[in-house]
């Protein structure tokens, strides 16, 4: 019997899982890396120690499972998306600490680049800090000699699927979802667009080739690497959204609604992202329309780690259920402004509604319920933009676990949710995607039959109170708006 | 040697109560009431439990829970929101090798509380039962939190023919004691069958229980035997893994 072993590369920590042929879960290594915050707003990785950590939970994993690399039949990877790191080609030293996708300090270099819209119709996204073009055009500005030993090819650069796929093989690819997240790629022809590049001042000798998501890229330790996809998109993969419509939500730090939308790109007019949700070897790319939303489970952790009210983040449900309802409390969790689908990097968190009344379980109330109306936006944006409204909602990820946010998420959408029998849909993803290069599944199809539901809810709010909600919701976020002055920092 | 000591009795009762609140929080009124004590009693115990920190209020004259200091030093309190998180790859797990309805309960009052719920991996009409009560006897999952645990007061109704009670019952126990899982077979419905393990946090101590439940055909060679061994070992594997999770074990 053989497994297939996913990394995943993540934002604080490192994971390896060892999933068997019906998709069950056989052991989890798990490591976190340091956040290393130089300045407000900065915020880096040490690539060194990540692949350090890969290393060991690779390690760890098959060691819990009694496992050796002779078991295992292919390594997938998944992976934060947009972090960003260069390192040198010869000794292969990172240059620089990498800089993090939630890192603003390229904040100047985005409004020196214009117009919030300029690069939409060809790579999918909108200007934002977000991106990895604007921050290895900040370290090429800001790493003493970097500049000019790019454009001798001595350094390379990468989101982290390249950083570790070139120490695991010695090769220097990415995969086109990664690619989509750059800003430097052209969604119509998946390669570097030269405008793009050009625009954002990047040497193409240090980029590496795109490749697709599902094929062998090189070996390890005798073992085919043989997947990378964006964490986001390996949820959809994983959730085995291969039809266009199908769509998922993610619920980790932030949330990230994604919808298949078939082999044609959507440009969206409602504040989503269009980005390449897979490509399995020569098959054409399936696109995605994209909802991202900043501070889901963050605003547990903070309610957890800054207030105080509850020592794990699972207590917020047992504190919640001490009360009835949120009391009419509505908290909007604009913490670094609003993405998706408002974009207002001028918006900070508001609670409204605040009376005497409101109790703590009133406050963690309203903290879950964050998340179901922000979701709400994010569906209804969905809707508009592709003209057929949702009819299920398939969630995963650790919040799933929140019995009452997944029913009052069923509420507000009015449509039923749906969490499959493997909430770990992002390391399942990358697991499948790497199991279909080397044949050790054999289509989409026996993939699809591996989906089971584990749980699901049905909507049971009453209408009136669905729109009263909503409404109040919708009030409260434009009282985070216009929130930041120029003399703020 | 001394005898009970009566202030210690009383302080061990008031955190009792508090702990079977969950997050719900008491008032000096409710507890001097629930104790039958006298309230400047209650009052002086809170005290003095605040000033150790086992117990905590938020605002002057406000209700009382139970403090950081007692999570550190450890109670068998685990919230049950938590257990399910920390739970949930392993069941998801469970039930797709299984092919059956997982549970996760722990004992609240003289029930089983079910906190956690997987759907049987065939894609059927299900609907999630998560915060039912189950009766204790003539549950796998009760079984084994009980056998584990204390022994709750009252009457254990009859379901079936095959319902445990009194002397059989408490054999029974001793053999899940001694096995380490638990099982129904007619038990709680004619038909049905149940397969449940312990799950321990890092002291040992049982605080939950993981099991399957489904018809005897499919978790029986035969309708009057024991299950089938390897779907015993499926339960018994994700309860390790749990257990591993909430740091039960070192391996």
């Amino acid at each position: 019997m053989s497994y297939i072993a996913a990394i995943d590369q993540g934002t604080t920590s490192s994971r390896c899982i060892v999933f068997d042929q019906s998709g069950g879960i056989v052991s989890v290594a798990q490591r976190e890396h340091r956040q290393i915050f130089p300045r407000p707003g900065w915020v880096e990785h040490d690539a060194t120690e990540i692949w350090t950590n890969v290393q060991a939970v690779v390690r760890d994993a098959l060691a819990q499972a009694s496992l050796t690399h002779a078991d295992i039949a292919a390594f997938g990877i998944t992976n934060q998306r947009e972090t960003t790191v260069v390192w040198d080609r010869e000794t292969g030293e990172p240059v620089h600490n990498a800089i993090v996708w939630q890192d603003t300090r390229t904040d100047a270099v985005i409004k020196q680049l214009g117009d919030q819209d300029r690069f939409r119709e060809r790579s999918g996204l909108p200007l934002a800090t977000y991106f990895s073009g604007p921050k290895v055009r900040w370290l090429l500005d800001n790493v003493e000699g970097l500049r000019e030993r790019a454009g001798r090819g001595e350094v390379l650069f990468g989101t982290m699927d390249t950083w570790l796929i070139w120490n695991l093989t010695g090769r220097h690819v990415t995969d086109v979802t990664n690619a989509s997240r750059t800003m430097l790629m052209n969604l119509e022809t998946l390669d570097w667009d030269p405008e793009l590049v050009s625009a954002m001042d990047v040497p193409l000798a240090m980029l590496p080739q795109i490749r697709s998501s599902s094929e062998v890229y090189g070996s390890y330790e005798g073992v085919p690497v043989a997947s990378a996809l964006g964490d986001q998109q390996a949820a959809l993969f994983g959730q085995t959204c291969f039809a266009p419509g199908e769509g998922k939500c993610t619920y980790g730090t932030g949330a990230f609604l994604l919808i298949n939308t078939g082999d044609q790109p959507v440009r969206s007019r409602n504040g989503l992202l269009t980005t390449v949700g897979y490509k399995i070897g020569d098959e054409p790319a399936a696109y995605a329309l994209e909802g991202a939303i900043a501070v889901t489970g963050a605003l547990v952790q903070w309610f957890r780690d800054k207030v105080g009210l509850i020592s794990s983040a699972a207590e917020i449900e047992t504190l919640a259920r001490t009360v009835d309802d949120n009391g009419g409390a509505y908290f909007v969790p604009a913490f670094s402004g609003l993405f998706a689908p408002h974009w207002r990097s001028d918006a900070r968190g508001v609670i409204a509604g605040l009376t005497g009344y409101i109790s703590r379980g009133h406050l963690a109330r309203a903290v879950l319920e964050a998340s179901a109306w922000q979701t709400r936006e994010v569906v209804d944006a969905m809707n508009a933009d592709s003209g057929v409204d949702l009819t299920t909602l398939r969630v995963d990820g650790g919040m799933t676990a929140n019995n009452l946010l997944m029913q009052f998420l069923a509420d507000v959408l009015d449509v039923p949710v749906v969490r499959p029998i493997v909430a770990e849909t992002t390391c399942l993803g990358a697991a499948y995607a790497a199991g279909l290069a080397v044949g050790y599944w054999p289509d989409t199809a026996a993939l699809k039959a591996n989906w089971h539901k584990a749980a699901e809810w049905e909507p049971s709010m009453e209408p009136a109170a669905r729109d009263k909600g909503y409404r109040k919701w919708k009030k409260a976020v434009e009282r985070t708006v216009g929130w930041m002055d120029e003399d703020d920092d | 040697m001394p005898g009970p000591i009566q202030s210690i009795q009383r302080a061990a009762e008031v955190l009792k109560l508090l702990a079977h609140g969950g997050a719900h929080q008491l008032s000096v009124g409710e507890i001097s009431r629930a104790l039958d004590l006298a309230k400047p009693t209650v009052h002086g115990i809170l005290r003095t439990l605040q000033e150790v920190g086992f117990v905590e209020q938020d605002v002057e004259g406000g209700k009382y829970r139970l403090g950081a200091a007692l999570f550190q030093i450890g109670t068998s309190y685990l919230d049950g929101n938590e257990l399910r998180a920390k739970a949930l790859n392993w069941s998801d797990t469970l039930a797709m090798r299984a092919r059956e309805a997982v549970r996760i309960g722990v004992m609240h009052g003289k029930h089983v509380l079910v906190v956690h719920h997987v759907f049987r991996p065939d894609n059927s009409r299900q609907t999630v039962d998560t915060g039912a009560l189950l009766p204790w006897h003539a549950t796998a999952l009760g079984k084994v939190l009980v056998a584990f645990g204390e022994w709750p007061d009252g009457e254990l109704q009859r379901y079936t023919r095959h319902t445990l009670t009194g002397l059989d019952l408490s054999t029974a126990l001793d053999d899940v004691r001694e096995r380490d899982w638990a099982y129904d077979l007619h038990e709680l419905v004619e038909g049905e069958a149940s397969i449940a393990a312990p799950i321990r946090d890092r002291r040992g101590v049982v605080v939950g229980a993981v099991g399957i439940s489904g018809p005897v055909e499919r978790l029986c060679e035969s309708p009057d035997q024991p299950p089938r061994l390897e779907l015993v070992s499926y339960v018994r594997e994700a309860a390790r893994s749990v257990s591993r999770e909430l740091g039960g074990l070192s391996w």
